[in-house]
């Protein structure tokens, strides 16, 4: 069952187009994440998913609730973890957490025992009754982390989640998010910026400029987009890529100290490569494409005229929904 | 059920809020108090009230009263501007409770708390020679509570339409303090200037103000101290009508433009 479904949402702001046209489908127990540069439309979509905002044009519909005329019923499906800080700073730690809990409605049976895993959780129980006027910004952070899953929703939408905390922290709250997807079925709409976060992803739609570019599973986004790629350095550099000119049709590059070069599938070539190679070599190192090459690829500003036609038929190939 | 616990909830956080910032409560009333006991004894040797046995301070006395009442009900509902600017009201927006449960919560909250600095101005009351039984005690609190349900609606109908922190200073500075100033705390409202009369009269603080006076002085309506709008006097009921329909219309409003904000 699809939890989330957009079909053709848009959203202008007066004469800017924050979203535009986007389609995409997420499925129950699914981690989606958005993956996109800096207003690519990523708050837009969740705060129109989220009842904040009234869509231009599109729908969108949340545990099949339409998100414009069914608010009261998409709220009871959802929790959040804003990008921007919204805590009630007057208030301590736990008082926040209180709120939350009282405002959704989790029982009273259950409510203090799971106020306080959050905030052991999110290691902020010793300063629980502290105002949060006086936490740093990482407390501030995982407070309100503690505050998106104190009530388990059904769909859970985290904006930049763990922004400017420390690997540790960020590694126990995944682990404990992980362990309640699994748990609970909780869906999970995912913005970040850390690549290792997206990869936890099950699937990535990757946006620029209100516009969806890709849409596929981490593995088969970096293996459509990329090819592997293969350093290598030798004994003579000038003389070796002639050789690999002649004999594999690729031009290397010298990369200064050493040359590098793609291929499609570098686990088989690599043993043939080395087994042929006349010149001498010094060492050799093979590497997968990462997602932050293929962000780069479908997003940076560095893409080149000759690209953006393989980059057109990525986006094809991946799904990309243009009707 | 839903509606009450989110209702309960949105007092209750502004109670919290309000327990916590003790500044704010002694704050709040010390305008108040410095207007009452500066205004009241400069001004008493030069202004009696005839005949009334009615001193300065003890004239101004309710006066003060409403006024602490509308200035906190009203900044409480105002408050919700800032809830905007630090983000805490996205919170409040997403989550599953109706905003017109909202709106009642942060008016009730509100309220609550204006009554609380009104109780406590009502607590100077012996020093400056102002007695009065419980029944008018009891007489007053509705009508105290009909202020400051009305102003915190206005507040709050206020900050969901004006964005800009700016223009909202401006907005509060140039209406709260017109409204009290214009409104009959510090003088009586009959034979006025024509430019100020209009403002009065059509200034709704008048008729909160006037019946807290009436109840608590014991002054008839028809006395200089009374209101006639257009050569009808008045009486108690006259000014607590206007009183409920501006509260009335406030209220309505509030709740409809709180559930009309993006
Ligand atoms: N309330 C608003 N009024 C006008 N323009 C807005 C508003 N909110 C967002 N925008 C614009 O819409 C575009 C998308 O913004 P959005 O916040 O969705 O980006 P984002 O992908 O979340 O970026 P980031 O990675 O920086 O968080 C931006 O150009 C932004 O300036
Ligand atoms: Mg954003």
């Amino acid at each position: 069952m699809n939890v989330i479904e957009v079909v053709e949402l848009s959203k202008k702001f007066k004469r800017l187009v924050a979203v535009d046209k986007v389609s995409f489908k997420v499925k129950e127990g699914e981690i989606f994440g958005f993956l996109g540069p800096n207003g690519a439309g990523k708050t837009t979509t969740i705060n129109i998913l989220c009842t904040l905002l009234k869509p231009t044009s599109g729908q969108a519909f949340v545990n099949g609730f339409d998100v414009v005329r069914q608010q009261n019923r998409v709220r009871r499906q959802i929790g959040l973890v804003f990008q921007d800080p919204s805590l009630d700073e007057k208030l301590s730690g736990i008082q926040n957490l209180n709120f939350h809990a009282m405002i959704y409605n989790v029982p009273v049976s259950v409510r203090k025992q799971r106020i306080e895993q959050m905030l052991r959780m999110v290691e902020l129980w010793d300063r629980r009754n502290s105002f949060v006027e006086t936490y740093s910004g990482g407390m501030k952070r995982r407070l309100e982390l503690a505050r998106g899953l104190l009530h388990r929703p059904k769909v859970l939408f985290l904006d930049e989640p763990t922004l400017g905390l420390d690997p540790q922290t960020r590694n126990r709250i995944w682990e404990y998010i992980i362990e309640m997807c699994r748990q609970e079925g909780t869906t999970i709409f995912l913005t970040t910026h850390y690549m290792d976060e997206a990869e936890k992803a099950g699937r990535i739609a990757i946006i620029d400029n209100g516009k969806i570019v890709a849409i596929d599973t981490p593995r088969k986004l970096k293996r459509i987009i990329g090819q592997d790629i293969i350093s290598v350095k030798t004994e003579n550099n000038a003389k070796a890529t002639e050789e690999i000119r002649l004999r594999f049709q690729i031009e290397a590059r010298d990369d200064g100290g050493g040359l590098t070069f793609n291929v499609d599938n570098g686990e088989e070539f690599l043993p043939e490569f080395i087994k042929g190679l006349g010149t001498k070599i010094l060492s050799v190192n093979l590497r997968r494409p990462s997602l932050d090459d293929v962000f780069l690829k479908l997003t940076g500003r560095e893409i080149r005229d000759e690209e953006s036609k393989d980059y057109k038929s990525i986006a094809h190939h991946s799904g990309m929904r243009r009707h | 059920m839903n509606h009450l616990r989110g209702i309960y909830t949105i007092w209750y956080r502004d109670i919290l809020r309000f327990w916590h910032d003790k500044m704010r409560m002694v704050g709040s009333i010390v305008v108040p108090l410095i207007f009452l006991f500066i205004f009241g004894s400069g001004l008493s040797s030069s202004m009696g009230f005839g005949n009334s046995g009615i001193d300065y301070t003890q004239f101004i006395f309710p006066g003060i009263i409403g006024m602490t009442v509308l200035m906190n009900s009203f900044m409480s509902g105002v408050s919700v501007v800032w809830d905007r600017e630090f983000g805490f009201l996205k919170e409040v927006l997403v989550a599953p409770v109706s905003r017109t449960s909202v709106a009642i919560g942060k008016t009730l909250g509100s309220t609550t708390i204006a009554m609380l600095q009104g109780f406590l101005i009502i607590l100077f009351a012996p020093i400056i020679g102002v007695s009065f039984s419980v029944s008018t005690l009891l007489a007053i609190i509705p009508l105290m509570l009909l202020l400051a349900i009305s102003m915190s609606s206005m507040g709050i109908l206020l900050a969901t339409r004006i964005k800009s922190m700016q223009a909202f200073q401006v907005i509060i500075q140039m209406l709260m303090f017109p409204m009290i100033f214009l409104s009959g705390v510090f003088f009586p409202v009959e034979g006025l200037p024509v430019w100020m009369n209009v403002l009065v009269k059509i200034n709704p603080a008048t008729y909160a103000i006037a019946p807290i006076r009436q109840v608590m002085l014991g002054t008839t309506a028809d006395s200089s101290l009374g209101v006639t709008v257009l050569g009808h006097t008045m009486s108690l009921w006259d000014n607590v009508a206007v009183v409920v329909v501006f509260g009335i219309v406030m209220t309505v409003l509030s709740m409809w433009s709180f559930n009309h904000q993006d």
